[in-house]
């Protein structure tokens, strides 16, 4: 353990820790834009800036590594005025259109700003519209919102390492896009939306961007892997879906299926919601108990080497349990399988 | 996984999900792991990112193959032949761990000398694979560790597939890869919930926990449990069974969630056996082409509609939870079960809530013992996680294998059961898209996925392409001896020529119509990787 100060505190860290992670650690709040939890360190926006006493100029807290005795000031007034400074910047090319936009108070740069007192434009607003990229089902990719963090590029290089989307061009011109500048839906992107999760503004958003009442964390019905994750709820039905960070399945992480396929299977209007019995050799909607009794009849009828059950690997650790129970104790058969081979 | 239950003595994945990132080489073989398991897919191509080497053995070119140090390109259904002379390499060059195999192994002797007649030049024949890069295959992986194997359906889904698997564990013993961080062999479970499946005895010859039915001492366990004597005979696998119902021996069929008409081999075997049932009850959350022929469908509820647990691929048992109302009359699967059987007039089947299930399977499954809902509110655990102290379980076979000593198998190379001839040049194997799941059900009822994945395309290699004067788009029918399907065509070489690639996603072209139904004698699994076809134009 590494003892520092930090704002005249007293603070411990680890070795290797970056001061901006000691800082967070101890509860001390330095503004960024660019660094996750989940990435390299940047150095991007520069908001992170602090004065480190012995140091020369200002470093960025998320590319300085902790040393023993440093001693580190994250509020003097030069500080505050060079991270005002980049924000001045930094909105000099972004819309204002905060109370309609998508991430109204969950949005970074807007947290960033307010912490900063800013309370108006002091330069002019530079560039005109930007076109939007709007090819994904999923997300949309809209430029005019991006403040070029990377955070998006760098997630699909360092989390997924499938480095769709890149910076291109130099300057007013840089812009995220893909290999030849084409739409998304015509590159690599495999739609995972880690990008999405970790935009800090607006310019990568879900279509799909209303907010849920609750959060219920639960678990991914689609491959092997187990991923966690928090199904947003509202009016009873599933509007989002987040990875979960508290399963190590995961990390954090989804895919394209575990994040955009859920609701519209769970709510598709094909759910059968009646049982059905064949009559006149049609399925026809019946209630509960007509079915119930049909199938307990019907399966009373047989000796038990003339009944096979065939279980779900869909369904849950419990109901797999109970069907196999079913099986051995009511049907007296070991006629029991699921496509664990297939 | 019976392939590992004899070597090993537990058929589940030895490692967990993370530790792969620990992995100073990574073998991926039979796995297409960035289309299959995306974000596992991410831990690879990251580990790569990070110094580990890797290997792909894959008959295609898949995502992974863009950043494997080697690329095994072997023919489909060669993997015995691959793997043993990749042993054999190692044993040559001295590359293997002796003070391993010593302490933790046995059968090592009569295992080296069924190595002696493998050479190099049959393995370049049978496999495809010039030797020079089976040798450098060999001293990668014997020299990069901790070395982690990962496989899939790609290994197991032959009329060999056990033997594959015995021949990817004396692998991993051979190099002392097992039961240490970062090493181990990874079998990747196809579905969310196949390992619980299995771990809760849907299974023919065990109850929950892996006990054998054939066991008195689990008998003994279960009638005081249950009251009930359980019936000693091994049961039916779920590929016997279609035969068995044609044969007039099974009349009656209770089937959950599940669609054997688009993912079992020789699908229009399945329709007919199915057709042929006296009664056939089907519970599931969509009508799909299975659940059709039944003569009652029971609306069972969605993930998010109840609440349970899911075990994932690494054995960690983790907590479903009821996020909304079942749709419309659906009812959870599990109180559907309990009803039937409390009509039945049942007992044991009272339940009210499934914690208070996961507690009957704590008390009678030793693996699972530990695990309650209390526990996992704080978390996933894995098991084995014997008692309610115990932390659960990272890495299997860390101080003794699970029987004890692990056992190397010698193994003989056979050929896939249909090869290539006249009348069926190419070889078809399947597999799944990253935008679409299994036979679909839930899937393409999403729209968005649909757009990247909507029909299905027979993927062949431009020579064939050619040679069959076919362009991108074009249709076709592929045939096998069991049937047709009609498809679009691409161009593409991801496959090798001579081989073609479907998924079996699409009712519209439901692939498993042309697959072979011949199974692995030991495991029970159909060989869906390995057919032979022609292709048409239409």
């Amino acid at each position: 353990m590494l003892k520092l100060i930090i704002n005249g505190r007293q603070v411990t860290a680890k070795n290797g820790m970056t001061v901006l992670q000691a800082a967070q650690e101890a509860g001390i709040y330095i503004p960024t834009l660019c660094a996750d939890p989940d990435l390299e360190p940047h150095g991007g926006c520069r908001l992170c800036i602090v004065e480190v006493e012995g140091m020369r100029d200002m470093p960025t807290a998320c590319t300085t590594t902790v040393s023993d005795g440093m001693v580190v000031n994250t509020e003097t007034e030069a500080v505050n005025k060079a991270r005002r400074t980049v924000i001045d910047l930094l909105i000099s090319d972004h819309p204002m259109d905060c109370l309609t936009c998508v991430k109204n108070q969950r949005c970074e740069l807007q947290e960033v700003a307010a912490y900063l007192g800013i309370t108006e434009r002091h330069l002019p607003m530079t560039i005109t519209e930007r076109p939007v990229d709007d090819s994904n089902p999923f997300f949309t990719l809209d430029h005019n919102y991006c403040i070029l963090c990377q955070r998006c590029t760098r997630t699909c290089d360092e989390v997924t390492v499938v480095n769709a989307v890149e910076i291109i061009n130099r300057g007013y011109d840089s812009k995220v896009s893909t290999f030849g500048d084409k739409p998304l839906m015509e590159s690599i992107c495999k739609s995972c939306g880690e990008c999405v999760v970790r935009c800090p503004v607006a310019a990568l958003v879900p279509k799909n961007n209303i907010i849920p009442t609750s959060e219920v964390e639960t678990t991914c019905p689609y491959c092997g892997v187990g991923c966690m994750m928090h199904l947003g709820i509202r009016d009873d039905k599933i509007i989002s879906v987040k990875g979960s960070r508290n399963s190590q399945a995961n990390n954090g992480r989804l895919c394209v299926k575990g994040r955009y396929g859920i609701a519209d299977f769970v709510h598709h209007p094909q759910r059968l919601t009646e049982p059905l019995i064949r009559k006149n050799n049609v399925l026809q909607e019946a209630n509960w108990d007509e079915a119930l009794d049909i199938v307990t009849e019907k399966l009373s009828g047989y000796s038990c080497d003339q009944i096979a059950v065939i279980a779900s690997a869909k369904c849950t650790n419990e109901e797999n349990y109970i069907v196999q129970k079913f099986a051995r104790t009511v049907l007296g058969t070991n006629n029991i399988d699921h496509c664990a081979r297939l | 996984m019976a392939g590992l239950a004899t070597t090993f003595g537990s058929g589940a994945m030895t490692n967990s999900n993370n530790d792969i990132t620990d992995a100073a080489c990574i073998l991926a073989i039979g796995s297409n792991t960035t289309e299959t398991h995306p974000v596992i897919g991410f831990n690879v191509k990251k580990a790569v990112r990070h110094g580990t080497k890797l290997i792909v053995a894959n008959p295609r070119r898949i995502g992974l193959v863009r950043f494997a140090d080697i690329w095994l390109r072997q023919k489909p259904g060669s993997d015995v032949a691959l793997l043993m002379a990749i042993t054999k390499v190692i044993l040559d060059d001295g590359l293997h761990d002796s003070a391993f195999i010593q302490q933790r192994c046995e059968n090592f002797d009569t295992f080296k000398q069924s190595l002696d007649n493998i050479d190099l030049a049959s393995a370049e024949n049978i496999t495809g694979v010039p030797r020079n890069q089976i040798i450098e295959a060999a001293r990668m992986y014997a020299r990069n560790s901790p070395a982690s194997i990962l496989y899939a359906m790609g290994i197991t889904q032959h009329s060999h597939g056990t033997d594959n698997v015995m021949a990817i564990a004396n692998l991993a013993m051979l190099t002392g890869n097992i039961g240490k961080p970062g090493s181990g062999v990874n079998p990747l479970r196809g579905q969310n919930n196949v390992q619980g499946a299995c771990d809760m005895g849907s299974l023919p010859d065990v109850c929950s926990g892996y006990q054998k039915v054939t066991d008195p001492a689990i008998k003994e366990k279960f009638k005081a449990a249950w009251g009930i004597d359980l019936p000693s005979d091994t049961g039916l696998a779920i590929t016997e069974m279609f035969d068995a119902i044609l044969q007039g021996k099974i009349k009656a069929l209770y089937l959950i969630g599940e669609n054997p008409v688009l993912s079992d081999p020789d699908a229009s075997h399945v329709r007919e056996a199915l057709s042929n049932l006296e009664f056939f009850v089907a519970q599931d959350i969509f009508m799909n082409e299975t659940a059709e022929l039944a003569h009652v469908v029971l609306p069972g509820t969605s993930f998010a509609e109840k609440d349970g647990t899911f075990t994932n691929t690494e054995r960690r048992v983790q907590r479903v939870r009821k996020a909304i109302e079942p749709t419309g009359n659906s009812r959870a699967d599990w109180l559907i079960t309990c009803q039937i059987a409390q009509r039945m007039k049942a007992k044991g089947f009272d339940f009210e809530h499934p914690s208070q299930i996961m507690d009957e399977i704590a008390e009678l499954t030793p693996s699972y013992g530990g695990i309650s809902y209390k526990r996992l509110e704080r978390g996933g655990l894995q098991w084995p996680c014997p008692t309610t102290e115990h932390p659960g379980t990272q890495i299997l076979h860390t101080q003794q294998f699970a029987r004890g000593k692990g056992r190397f198998m010698p193994l003989e190379y056979k050929p896939p059961a249909e090869l290539p001839d006249d009348d069926y040049p190419l070889i078809l194997t399947t597999g799944r898209s990253l935008f679409q799941y299994h036979t679909g059900t839930m899937s393409r009822k999403v729209a968005g996925l649909n757009l990247f994945k909507g029909e299905e395309e027979v993927e062949i290699n431009p020579q064939d392409a050619e040679r069959l004067a076919l362009k991108d788009g074009d249709r076709v029918r592929v045939v096998s001896r069991r049937g047709h399907v009609t498809a679009g065509v691409k161009i593409t070489d991801a496959s090798s020529p001579g081989v073609v690639f479907m998924t079996f996603h699409f009712a519209e072209s439901p692939t498993n119509i042309l697959t072979n139904p011949v199974l692995d004698p030991v495991s029970r699994i159909p060989e869906l990787k390995v057919c032979s076809v022609r292709i048409e134009k239409v």
